[in-house]
């Protein structure tokens, strides 16, 4: 059962690839914006596939504080581009 | 290889999840603009990463009872349950706000939506004979606006 979960992480890194590469050649900043959020959210997914492959419970805290984390740091990052500011 | 039924399902859901994980980063590679690209990222992941999370928590099944019960408190099987149940509802909660909120910010920005060359030549021309006949005084309401 290892093995499968094994695959689905791999294929999950490629499709981690594929957005990396809208992220670095994105014409406008939103596009990156958007890349980066998708590669957040992929990022927990991730963090829990590697858990549940190396059968450690502690990662699903951090995917959970990864998830609470990424939302915030993009509506951050789209407030300092409206504003110029961010307070 | 002997598999339980939670493995089939498990396997099941790991399929579409990454079937939907795939669908979504060769969207975000190949669509033409920025609003295009939101569906992709949007949609196509969120439900990809649904299913993944769905599909690893029916692992947490235990079909062959172990013997074991050297249990701590954050390795119990349920504790492990409640934490992929809030990091799924966290993710199905967040990732359409933020994309809303990055189109939201795009759309103040004064991003243009991306035309198809033909349809833009269109549009072009009926733009162009809506001036002229305004110029000739006749006031009639163009389609433009009904076609959106």
């Amino acid at each position: 059962m290892t093995n499968i979960i094994m695959v689905a992480g791999i294929v999950l890194l490629f499709a981690f690839f594929l957005i990396l590469i809208r992220a670095v050649k994105g014409p406008t900043v939103f596009d990156r914006i958007l890349a980066i959020n998708a590669l957040g959210t992929k990022t927990v997914v991730l963090v829990a596939v590697i858990g549940f492959i190396s059968e450690r419970a502690d990662f699903l805290d951090i995917a959970l504080l990864y998830a609470l984390m990424n939302f915030i740091a993009t509506i951050a990052v789209l407030k300092y581009i409206e504003l110029k500011r961010l307070d | 290889m002997d598999l339980a039924w939670n493995d089939y399902v498990t396997i099941f859901l790991l399929l579409f999840g990454c079937f939907f994980a795939l669908t979504g980063g060769i969207g975000i590679i190949r669509m033409p603009d920025f609003y295009t690209r939101i569906h992709p990222a949007g949609k196509s992941d969120t439900l990809g990463q649904f299913l993944i999370l769905t599909g690893l928590a029916f692992q947490l099944i235990e079909t062959e009872p172990e013997l074991d019960w050297s249990y701590t408190y954050s390795t119990d099987p349920w504790m492990c349950l409640v934490r992929l149940v809030l990091i799924i509802m966290i993710i199905l909660f967040t990732a359409p706000t933020a994309t809303h909120a990055i189109t939201k910010a795009a759309q103040l920005e004064g991003l243009e939506p991306w035309v198809a060359p033909e349809e833009k030549e269109e549009a072009d021309e009926e733009a162009s004979d809506a001036v002229n006949s305004e110029d000739d005084g006749a006031q009639e309401d163009s389609g433009e606006e009904s076609n959106d």
